[in-house]
């Protein structure tokens, strides 16, 4: 009796718990995964200024792998993605590793390496665009050292400018890779370290037998993050070099957004909007899944 | 004396860090013609707030030339709501897939995961149709608003879930014994465990949201845009001489608030960062 009154009383409770999610699942279901559907029958269509549903099969397509800078887009991608990912990560493991010396004024120096985190790609990219122009930035302050014939101006030069993207995005992340691989080197148990130093292991191989094996799940996730951040890289890049010199710092995001809202070329925008989500499944997926997996 | 090398190694990797900071306040503070004549890295010869005035309340943006301070306050009535609603229906969110658990309960946390990683490209175009046909279209409120609500609600509810699923069930169901129901529960149970994870998930909806430029520049128009969208029109803009000093001033105002909440409560926005994808 009492059993079935609670169940009751349960289940009251499990319908309003349930009327009180639905709204969450159906925004979901309709405003991501239904635009998605949304976006794929605009990628079909002859839609430019104004959504059509005029069906023109895989022209846009066409269209767009037909397109250079579409093209270059994709490069700078791979160039700017390729370099981000690996250097931030490096970058952030060995901060992450110096600051796990028991190192004094570690708050401050977390602080510090952080901030950047804190602060908006658009202002970053301000920020470094006045750092790296050559008139006065630092090939400006390297001049006034006396090396009057230093050359940096790569921000200028369609075939260099990607890499200052590569710096700018560095500078704001890495300390968010320090955070993760800190986070991670704290999750080592002491024990397997201590019991490796006993067996008389140093420092160095500790870290390459030890510890580095053990961090393997940080990396998969520092992995996903920083792959994530690449591929979504968009305000940063359009503070800094405006997708320029010409369109040599184009990424896919600047492309979709150039196509869809500037040139009235929808449908092209579209397509190049599902390569995009493509690339993120491919290279991002997998691992969140997994990911997921372990945990749940 | 072994640990020099690593102190040294921090220190400069401290200073790269700071270094843009650093030229944007000095930039900020100086005339052009210092500018033109003393280098980057040079401190201000007396600290000239002219940039900041400027940059704040009469600099040409678009069409106004009022400076960045509308846009600064679009930017907080985005915000506010914004955080606000997402976090509150995330903490409900969270609630139920932790502790009524039904069945599809796994199905829904893995289409909210899928959708914090998606890039939002794919969602532009839709949701730009969809806003004309509100008739919300390149409004902050509540056009911009709603967006924001929308995509920060997969965040929010997977930070709640995250935590919620540490709270031991078995004070649900005492709670549930004692004649408690739904609203109850989550009122004198869970909201007073939660302090921490509100803070989280408050300060990670504000960083993000006053930082985005994405959804700001597609959604709105001219005076209706939020503050990064400004500064970027304003950095933009071609005039006879480039005033970097105003640059620089307009950039630090638009990452004040966030840097202000990150020396204030760090320790929250760390957690936010590593705690939503270390821990899961």
């Amino acid at each position: 009796m009492a059993h079935s009154l609670m169940q009751r009383v349960g289940g009251k409770d499990q319908v309003i718990a349930g009327l009180m999610l639905s709204p969450t699942v159906l925004a979901a279901i309709f405003f991501i995964y239904a635009f998605i559907l949304w976006t794929v029958w605009l990628s079909l269509t002859r839609s430019t200024i104004l959504p059509s549903n005029h069906f023109i099969g895989l022209a846009n397509y066409h269209d767009l792998f037909g397109s250079s800078r579409w093209w270059r887009s994709l490069s700078n991608l791979g160039i700017f993605g390729g370099l981000y990912v690996a250097i931030s990560m490096a970058i952030g493991l060995l901060l992450a590793i110096l600051l796990d010396q028991r190192i004094r004024g570690e708050r401050l120096f977390q602080v510090v390496f952080l901030y950047p985190m804190a602060i908006s790609a658009v202002v970053t990219g301000v920020a470094w665009r006045w750092l790296l122009d050559p008139n006065f930035g630092v090939q400006a302050i390297v001049r006034s050292l006396g090396f009057t014939h230093f050359q940096f101006a790569w921000i200028d030069d369609p075939n260099f400018a990607i890499y200052t993207v590569v710096i700018a995005a560095v500078w704001q992340t890495s300390g968010f890779m320090m955070a993760i691989f800190l986070a991670g080197l704290r999750g080592i148990s002491p024990d397997i370290v201590k019991a490796a130093r006993i067996d008389g292991a140093g420092t160095l191989r500790i870290y390459r037998r030890v510890i580095l094996p053990n961090l393997a799940p940080t990396f998969f996730v520092a992995f996903i993050l920083s792959a994530g951040l690449a591929i979504k890289a968009f305000g940063l890049i359009i503070a800094l070099t405006g997708g320029g010199p010409g369109y040599s710092t184009n990424v896919p995001t600047i492309f979709m957004y150039v196509f869809s809202f500037e040139r009235g070329e929808m449908g092209v925008g579209a397509a190049s909007a599902l390569i995009m989500l493509a690339i993120m499944m491919v290279v991002v997926v997998p691992f969140v899944i997994l990911d997921a997996r372990r945990k749940v | 004396m072994r640990r020099l090398p690593i102190y040294l190694l921090l220190t400069l990797a401290a200073l790269f860090f700071l270094l843009p900071l650093y030229i944007m306040l000095v930039t900020s503070f100086k005339t052009m013609p210092e500018i033109y004549n003393q280098g980057i890295l040079a401190l201000p010869r007396q600290f000239d707030l002219y940039a900041w005035r400027h940059a704040w309340s009469g600099a040409t943006i678009g069409a106004s030339n009022q400076g960045i301070h509308p846009f600064f306050i679009n930017s907080f009535e985005l915000v506010i709501p914004a955080v606000i609603i997402s976090t509150a229906i995330g903490a409900i969110n969270g609630y139920i897939l932790t502790h009524w658990r039904f069945r599809g309960a796994n199905i829904i946390f893995y289409l909210l995961l899928l959708g914090t990683v998606f890039p939002f490209q794919i969602i532009l175009l839709p949701m730009a149709w969809v806003q004309g046909k509100l008739h919300i279209a390149g409004t902050l409120i509540p056009g911009l608003v709603m967006v924001h609500i929308i995509y920060g609600l997969a965040f929010t509810t997977l930070f709640f879930r995250n935590y919620y699923v540490g709270i031991p069930h078995d004070l649900v169901r005492a709670a549930r014994v004692d004649g408690a129901g739904f609203f109850r529960i989550f009122w004198r149970v869970m909201l007073p465990l939660s302090t921490p994870i509100i803070m989280v998930t408050a300060i990670w909806q504000f960083t993000m949201i006053w930082n985005n430029f994405l959804f700001g520049v597609v959604f709105t128009n001219s005076d209706q845009q939020p503050v990064t969208v400004a500064i970027n029109d304003l950095v933009d803009t071609v005039t006879s001489v480039h005033m970097w000093n105003v640059d620089m001033a307009a950039a630090l105002i638009a990452a004040i608030p966030t840097l202000v909440v990150y020396l204030l409560a760090g320790k929250y926005f760390v957690r936010g960062l590593t705690g939503g994808a270390v821990k899961g």
